[in-house]
């Protein structure tokens, strides 16, 4: 197989379905805590919603999940899609397990496409390591950071009990 | 060594006998129309068009718009007047001082010439939006202080209206947002058509006896869209409103003349007509900038300071404050030359055939839609486009991988983007130095835009 250009390590076809297709698009109509994100260069908008729940097994002990996730927005291919991949990665998991991601996302954008350095990550990234091509750009790398952002944010305010709606025009 | 002329200060690339250093005479420019082979000679100028880029393509710059590329000469003009004469202008009794002080001077006398204004008009500052800025600052700090019995600029009181346009980029829009915030002023503006171009209608409705300043582009950021100035200076006069241009975008492609054009204060860049960046200008009639107060206060612009009190330089000194951008000034001066070689006449009659070229070309695809007038007589080479189902960022990154450089977003002209009914869009703008086969290029590419990311359906 040869090299894939730039431009295929940028969209990948994983990307562009998510795009075409993304998912936990469609904002809940209730929630715990909500972000708004806009990326000032391009005017792309996140809009997220974030749903708190208690896992339920002993061995978690009582740890606060992610319940749901939900988003609307509009953006280019790669805020989109990165914002759909988040969602399925991060629904369900414990708190503790979503902001490791979150990191673990950070650290994915911020290697200049030179690959991560922990197996780990790459592991626990799944999907989003089709992301990678993105870090060669760093124009780009707040695009795919924009749902991430609002997640971070919307977790926040979610621990600290303020539900008041974002800010912004309305998604 | 004795010392140096300012013809020889300024003119480092006579030795090499490309642009002329002093400027070639106008006069002596060849009034042919240019030329394929003199498009090649343009372009060896320009070392950076040589660069290779993404995948080893060949770089397609099509973002004059933005900033525009520079020719060695510019360059060389800035590199020899650092290596032999530079020091502070208006300060040091020394040699250095004088020449740099001479230098900086004379490239203001070659500004005022090419836009067909005096010395004194003429006031360095940072760029158009610096520019800009001071305009709207100053009359703000004339607002507060007693209204003089007769004055050539307007004390704006509560109730009075500042009038600007929808096809403005936000530094001729939110300087005139603050002012009227400021001062209780009214702000309105004339909209634009859905071709991008002003709705001239609604001008008699906006300029009354109320009206105090009208602010306007001469030529839009985003649609290219030509003002009729002459139009809009008229209405103004009539009712004795203060105008101000913003010919950032006009400037580098059209003859710009500021006194026939018969606006009050116009701004400019440097770096969009093949100059340096970090310095650019505010023309003003010479009765206006004599009756505005300075904003930036401090060293160079003042007479005599006191504890208490300072006296201010006239014009155009005391809107110069601090440690002044020389080697800038040397470096615009030699763009500026460079161009008044080539003739303002000749290139805008040639970039109106690339323009032509680009809209015939960009028309035809599927799915495009063009942010601005389809006829070239009414417009500048800075061509928008909304491309159905893909996002300016995608198609600036597809065009980006084939070596084709646009510029993707609001442009910094969110307002006029709405009006157009998007939120952000893909633009391709054209400069002296773009051939026909580029153009070429680009519309094939962009027709690959769509199909590429499946927006086609
Ligand atoms: C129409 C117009 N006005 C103002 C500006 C601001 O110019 P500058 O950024 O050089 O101050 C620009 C450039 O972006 C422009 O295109």
């Amino acid at each position: 197989m040869s090299e894939p250009s730039g431009l295929e390590s940028l969209y990948r076809e994983l990307i562009l379905d998510h795009y075409r297709r993304p998912r936990g698009k469609d904002l809940a109509p209730t929630f715990d805590a909500e972000s708004f994100q806009v990326n000032p260069v391009c005017g792309d908008e996140v809009r997220l919603r974030v749903k708190l729940g208690a896992a339920s097994s002993d061995e978690l002990g009582g740890t606060d999940i992610l319940g749901q996730v939900t988003w609307t927005g509009t953006g280019c291919s790669i805020s989109q899609a990165s914002t759909s991949v988040m969602c399925e990665l991060v629904r369900g998991e414990d708190l503790g397990r979503v902001a490791e991601l979150e990191a673990a996302f950070g650290r994915l954008m911020h290697s200049r496409g030179l690959g991560l350095e922990s197996e780990a990550d790459e592991d626990a990234l799944g999907d989003a390591i089709a992301f990678e091509g993105v870090a060669k750009y760093p124009a780009r790398v707040k695009c795919a950071l924009l749902g991430w952002m609002a997640l971070k944010d919307a977790l926040a305010k979610a621990v600290a009990g303020d539900s008041s709606p974002a800010p912004g025009p309305k998604g | 060594m004795t010392g140096l002329s300012p013809e020889t200060v300024t003119s480092p690339t006579n030795a090499h006998g490309l642009c002329g250093p002093g400027g070639l005479p106008d006069l002596g420019a060849p009034r042919e129309p240019i030329t394929p082979q003199e498009v090649e000679r343009i372009r060896r100028d320009f070392p950076i068009l040589a660069r290779k880029v993404r995948s080893g393509h060949e770089l397609i710059y099509l973002d004059t718009a933005a900033t525009a590329q520079r020719p060695s000469c510019v360059m060389d003009a800035m590199t020899w007047f650092a290596n032999n004469n530079y020091a502070a202008v208006n300060r040091g009794a020394h040699l250095l001082g004088e020449e740099s002080t001479e230098a900086f001077e004379d490239a203001r006398a070659r500004v005022a010439r090419f836009f067909g204004a005096t010395p004194s008009e003429i006031v360095f500052t940072s760029g158009t939006t610096a520019a800009l800025n001071l305009i709207a600052l100053s009359l703000g700090e004339l607002a507060q202080g007693e209204p003089p019995a007769s004055s050539a600029v307007p004390h704006i009181c509560p109730g009075d209206r500042i009038v600007v346009t929808q096809a403005e980029h936000h530094a001729n829009l939110v300087p005139w947002q603050r002012l009227a915030a400021r001062t209780g002023a009214e702000l309105a503006w004339i909209d634009a058509g859905p071709d991008g171009r002003l709705n001239l209608e609604s001008l008699a409705a906006l300029i009354d006896s109320r009206t105090r300043v009208l602010a306007f582009t001469h030529a839009s950021n985003v649609t290219g869209a030509v003002t009729d100035v002459a139009r809009l200076v008229e209405a103004a006069r009539s009712v004795g409103a203060l105008t101000v241009l913003d010919a950032a975008q006009s400037a580098p492609h059209l003859p710009v003349d500021f006194r026939a054009l018969g606006v009050d204060l116009a701004a400019i860049s440097a770096h969009k007509m093949l100059g340096p960046n970090g310095i650019g200008a505010l023309y003003g009639r010479r009765e206006v900038l004599e009756q505005l107060p300075p904003v930036f206060t401090g060293g160079s612009m003042v007479e005599i300071v006191t504890m208490t009190e300072a006296t201010f330089c006239p014009p155009p000194g005391r809107f110069e404050a601090g440690t002044q951008p020389v080697t800038e000034a040397i470096g615009w001066a030699a763009a500026l030359d460079y161009l008044s070689h080539l003739g303002m006449d000749r290139l805008a009659e040639r970039e109106a055939k690339l323009t032509a070229r680009l809209l015939d070309a960009v028309t035809g695809i599927p799915g495009v839609r063009l942010l601005g007038p389809a006829d070239p007589a009414d417009r500048l080479g800075v061509v928008a486009l909304d491309i159905e189902g893909v996002h300016p960022h995608d198609a600036g990154q597809y065009l980006d991988d084939r070596g084709i450089a646009v510029r993707v977003g609001h442009h910094c002209a969110q307002p006029i983007h709405r009006a157009l009914g998007v939120r952000a869009s893909t633009r391709a703008s054209v400069g002296l130095y773009n051939t026909e086969a580029e153009i070429d290029a680009f519309a094939e590419a962009l027709a690959n835009v769509r199909p590429y990311f499946g927006a086609t359906q």
